[in-house]
């Protein structure tokens, strides 16, 4: 069968290799967008300024949270592999919950700028930080949707420790796109 | 034995309802083949009205406009619709069979990527139907590309068409990394692996990485155009010169993306025409992998006149040079599999020895673009023509036409016409030759590229004149080959499990290959595992080695194989995400109504079991 | 080198004029012989390879199953690499002697690229010209290249490299002419419809000459009355300078000695009467994509323009 694990010569089944391939072109992705924002940092000719507008505090926060859901993710997939059905559904629900959270802040964020005079046609850093920071939230977004999918396969009892290896799976996107977030709040949030 | 290629017991046989839900990569393959081949006429057909207008000074065959949309199209349409997906044909039809599996790691995927391809190529030249093809060079510079310069939808459809295929190619690159490391026979270690599927392994890599920084690029143009951003911009603190980096970073990788596939081709091919093994094989593939590791760190030399400063001019010159060590090795290595052979004159043959002779004098010219100083001569002239035709002609057409033809007998299960095929073999020699060669002088001579005319005191008319002559024979060799090919399918010669006494696995099955492939999975204990089946066990003097065979398979399978079923979700999501992007240019709604088919697509998929009962099972209990 | 055997015209990039293109020129000989002779000696290999050890009648089954050879790999790795320094060294001496700042006394230049057209600043000098730029022979000249518009490349073949005209930021090409003449030149970089039509001519003068003819240019004009009228009443001050005079629109080239340059429309047509009425009643059917629209004309009208076009001296 092309799905057997055991069959694999490189040792990982067909689903989480493919992850981390995956991965590997995401992070030329937003090592792209990253370096733009990057290059383009001190270029803008009119305001508003990344240090006038950006919210540190508030923005940390929901770093907090995104590192939260993935903590949440951790422990759902650890429930599904217990079988631990409740445990489960409980920590899936939380990675929603905290992702969505998340996605919250940044529309609140989004909108805020927006009202300052920070819009994407304005100067460069909003050009950058909104393509940046939007595609990152677009992949958060991928990502809620995935995991409200697998809620709802876990509801319907179809998600037992025998198919773990597609919350793993999940998983490892998740973390991925966490990471990022971690480099693009460091990148343009910490170090101005 | 009248067993036509597609008639009833074949594996093509079906009607288009079977085609379309296909997952098989053997169908597959050749549904990438057949498209491709198609926009090869529409590529070449371009080239011809080109030079039929540059044959003569001051021509007026066709006016700036048409003369820009056309070189434009001819360019992305040979890159992207013609030499990628010819690879990829063979990628599909090959890697499984050369590493012993029975398909690729993700079927429905592979599907995908073939849709995705096909609709992104209709895209692309559905701007011919509005009167407004992409005008701005297969490269698109910003901020000629800018909605101010660039007004019309030409521009829209490249940049969504693009968009579309690198998903197709991204998604293709995805699968074949995880069949390539995960789906080996038993005992084939990556160094065991035919030289085809390593190079092919490299390509699957830089397309992983270099896709995205076009992507990215072709993004800002995007926001740039359809939302009013800057990125481009200099009024706002932009730099045009910013598009430039993103896509030279994904361009340049792209060029070994083009050519790796054909370097492996001929590394398959000359061994089995010399019947010995490829020389210096641990230095040809380790060669392969430095080509793509250090062409991701070249693209600036695309750059040399954008006045970048002495010091990123020569640290992207040096870059550039030591390219040279690693492509010298192969082509050297090449000579020696040939060197003390018992070299058999085949067709295959033939244009593997022309990639490779065609191909020293692309990388010869290309080792003077490597100069800064010279290079600021030589860019943006036709001797930069001649350079890009002679390693992507040259080079990955003729490789391409090898692999065509030494593998036409395993896909078809029949021969090509040796006649006919030796005969396309030198015209397309000759024809190459004829029109690119004298593109040197043009450039010396102070031609640029990407001039619908010239004036009739510039001199350049005669040598103009000779390249269209050459077009023409190019298109001759082209039709030779098609005769070849229709002649073959309908009453060829029956093609054996193995016509050239080869040594790779691909070999030692039917021609064409049940749909299961291997009746039993090998154990492969050499990397010429069917070589050494046939002629025993060689301990070879200058390695010390002793190789051993793989054993005989027997026809009929043993156990149960469950195949993947057909489906008709990956052409459904494929549908929607072209739909998306063609909606970009008709508004919001189709966009969201194109995405929407994409997501039912996708979850479709993903909860259709891969295998299914009712599909052909094979082995016991089944036929 | 092969010239007349190649077709190789009197503008070729292999007969260079000036300190900038013969510094290239000495490195592409030295580049040009290395790869001749990798080309006949690889390719000498290959076609004995396929001639010597083509498969006889009376060949065992299989040949000799050589696998490789150390050593040999070890000796085209590092013969190609010695080749590659013996070309890399002088590549890069030659990188920063070309792009070494000018000296403080050179001339300054600067070319200002449009879609399709050539401006030339002289600013010590103090005046601005179109399409035909003037350096005299012997005196260093720093080029200043910028764009109006999209990226251009100024490329005039005996004078040596290319060099990209990018919007927003500039370039520079620092060179010394030795030879006095006329040479071709054309935009190197596709910058839209008629980017095969955006030419120009280098004209290296005698250092008297080019004094002559710079003092010509400074003076302001004396424009025929009647036809500078005609020139207002048309619209054209709108695009169009005339130095001395209140039209200084910078849209198109500037006009104030229009009447001294051999070629107009960025060297598409000699700067005689037909030529110049040709274009006026139609500049799209000389120039595809030209911005300048068509005026529709009376022939009164042109006349009066091409009698004011000519007094442009």
């Amino acid at each position: 069968m092309t799905t057997d694990v055991h069959a694999t010569s490189f040792g990982l089944p067909h689903r989480k290799l493919a992850m981390w391939v995956f991965i590997g072109s995401e992070c030329m992705f937003f090592g792209s967008l990253i370096a733009t924002y990057l290059a383009y940092e001190d270029r803008s000719l009119v305001g508003p300024t990344p240090a006038e507008i950006l919210n540190i505090p508030l923005t940390s926060v929901s770093t907090f949270v995104l590192l939260m859901s993935s903590l949440a993710m951790v422990l759902f997939l650890d429930g599904v592999q217990r079988n631990a059905r409740t445990t489960a559904v409980a920590w899936n629900a939380a990675v929603i919950g905290l992702g969505g959270l998340f996605l919250a802040g940044q529309a609140y964020e989004f909108r805020h700028f927006y009202h300052e005079g920070l819009t994407l046609q304005q100067n460069l850093f909003g050009a950058t930080f909104f393509v940046l920071t939007g595609f990152h939230g677009a992949h958060v977004t991928v990502g809620v949707i995935w995991m409200t999918a697998l809620l709802v396969l876990q509801v319907l009892g179809r998600l037992g420790p025998e198919r773990s290896l597609d919350v793993e799976v999940a998983g490892l996107y998740w973390h991925f796109v966490d990471v990022v977030w971690i480099v693009i709040f460091t990148l343009v949030y910490l170090i101005q | 034995m009248s067993t036509a290629v597609i008639g009833h017991g074949s594996i093509y046989a079906g009607g288009l309802r079977s085609w379309l839900t296909t997952v098989d990569h053997k169908r597959i393959g050749v549904l990438y083949a057949l498209t491709a081949l198609f926009y090869l006429v529409v590529g070449g057909i371009e080239a011809l009205v080109i030079r039929l207008q540059l044959a003569q000074a001051e021509a007026g065959i066709v006016g700036p406009d048409t003369f820009n949309q056309l070189f434009t199209m001819h360019g992305t349409t040979m890159v992207f619709l013609v030499l990628m997906p010819l690879a990829a044909a063979m990628f599909n039809f090959l890697i499984p069979l050369q590493i012993g599996a029975r398909d690729v790691a993700f079927p429905r995927l592979n599907a995908f990527s073939y849709w995705t391809f096909l609709f992104g190529g209709l895209l692309l030249n559905a701007s011919f139907l509005f009167g407004q093809a992409p005008d701005a060079g297969w490269f698109g510079y910003a901020n000629l590309t800018s909605k101010q310069y660039s007004p019309g939808m030409g521009i829209d459809f490249w940049l969504l068409s693009l968009q579309v295929l690198g998903i197709a190619s991204i998604a293709s690159a995805v699968n074949f990394t995880t069949t390539i490391l995960n789906m080996r026979a038993p005992g084939m270690s990556l160094m065991r692996m035919p030289l085809f599927t390593w190079m092919s392994f490299v390509t699957q890599v830089l397309m992983l990485l270099a896709f995205p920084a076009v992507t990215v690029g072709l993004i800002f143009l995007m926001f740039d155009r359809f939302f009013g951003t800057h990125f481009y911009m200099p009024s706002a603190g932009g730099t045009p010169i910013l598009w430039q980096h993103l896509f030279w970073i994904f361009g340049h990788p792209e060029v070994y993306i083009l050519i790796l596939p054909s370097f492996g081709i001929v590394s398959d091919v000359l061994p089995t025409f010399a019947r010995k093994p490829l020389f210096g094989r641990p230095f040809v593939i380790f060669s392969g992998i430095a080509i793509g590791f250090l062409g991701f760190g070249v693209w600036s030399h695309h750059m040399f006149a954008t006045g970048m400063g002495p010091v990123a001019d020569s640290a992207f010159s040096i870059g550039t040079f030591l390219i040279a060590i690693p492509t010298g090795v192969k082509i050297f290595n090449w000579i020696g599999t040939l060197w003390g052979g018992h070299i058999v004159f085949k067709t295959p043959l033939l244009f593997a020895v022309g990639m490779v002779a065609l191909f020293i004098i692309g990388g010869l010219s290309g080792i003077m673009h490597g100069s800064p100083p010279i290079d600021i001569q030589q860019h943006d002239t036709y001797f930069v023509v001649a350079h890009l035709h002679y390693v992507f002609f040259g080079g990955t057409l003729f490789g391409l036409f090898a692999g065509i033809h030494y593998w036409w007998p395993k896909v078809t299960g029949r021969m090509l016409g040796e006649g006919l095929g030796k005969l396309s073999f030198w015209i397309m020699f000759i024809g190459m030759n004829l029109t690119f060669f004298p593109m040197h002088f043009l450039g010396l001579d102070g031609m640029p590229r990407r001039i619908y005319t010239y004036a009739a005191d510039s001199g350049w008319e005669t040598w103009n004149q000779v390249e269209t002559i050459g077009a023409f024979v190019i298109a001759v060799a082209v039709l030779v080959f098609f005769v070849n090919a229709v002649r073959s399918l309908r009453a060829g010669e029956p093609a054996s499990d193995d016509p050239w006494d080869a040594a790779t696995l691909e070999w030692t099955m039917s021609s064409p290959p049940p749909e299961y492939n291997f009746a039993r999975i090998p154990a492969v204990n050499s990397a010429r595992p069917f070589w050494l089946h046939k002629y025993g066990p060689t301990r070879d003097t200058s390695t010390h080695v002793q190789d051993e065979g793989t054993p005989a398979q027997s026809p009929e399978p043993g156990e149960r194989i469950d195949l993947p079923s057909p489906s008709f979700w990956p052409l459904i999501a494929s549908l929607g995400l072209a739909s998306a992007a063609a909606g970009a240019l008709v508004g919001l709604w189709a966009v969201l109504l194109g995405v929407a088919v994409l997501v039912i697509g996708v979850f479709a998929w993903a909860l259709q079991p891969l295998e299914r009962p009712g599909h052909p099972i094979f082995g016991e209990g089944g036929r | 080198m092969g010239l007349a055997g190649c077709g190789l015209s009197d503008d070729a990039t292999i007969r260079p004029i000036s300190d900038f293109g013969r510094q290239t020129q000495a490195l592409y000989e030295t580049v040009f012989w290395w790869t001749l002779g990798i080309f006949v000696v690889v390719e000498l290999l290959l076609v004995f390879a396929l001639w010597r050890y083509r498969r006889r009648v009376n060949d065992p089954e299989v040949p000799e199953q050589i696998h490789g050879h150390t050593w040999l790999e070890i000796g085209w790795t590092l013969a190609p690499a010695v080749i590659l320094l013996a070309i890399a060294i002088p590549t890069m001496s030659t990188i920063f002697r070309q792009q070494a700042p000018p000296p403080i006394d050179a001339l300054q230049v600067t070319a200002v690229g449009h879609q399709w057209w050539w401006e030339f600043i002289y600013p010590d000098l103090g005046f601005t010209t179109a399409n035909e730029i003037h350096v005299p022979r012997g005196r260093t000249v720093n080029l200043t290249l910028t764009s109006g518009d999209v990226i251009h490349s100024f490329w005039v073949p005996r004078l040596g490299g290319k060099r990209d005209l990018n919007p927003g930021s500039e370039n520079t090409i620092v060179f010394t002419a030795d030879s006095v003449g006329v040479f071709e030149g054309q935009c190197a970089e596709f910058c839209g419809t008629s980017h095969a039509n955006m030419r120009m001519k280098l004209f290296v003068d005698e250092p008297s000459d080019f004094e002559a003819w710079a003092n010509l240019q400074a003076r302001p004009a004396r424009p025929d009355s009647a036809g500078y009228q005609t020139f207002l009443a048309s619209g054209c001050a709108a695009c169009h300078a005339i130095d001395g005079t209140p039209a200084q629109g910078k849209v198109g080239p500037n006009l104030t000695h229009f009447g001294s340059r051999s070629t107009f429309a960025s060297g598409l047509l000699p700067n005689e009467r037909e030529p110049l009425a040709g274009w006026l009643r139609n500049p799209d059917s000389v120039k595809p994509g030209a911005l300048m629209p068509d005026l529709n004309l009376s022939e009164a009208r042109l006349s009066s323009l091409l009698r004011l076009l000519e007094g442009l001296r």
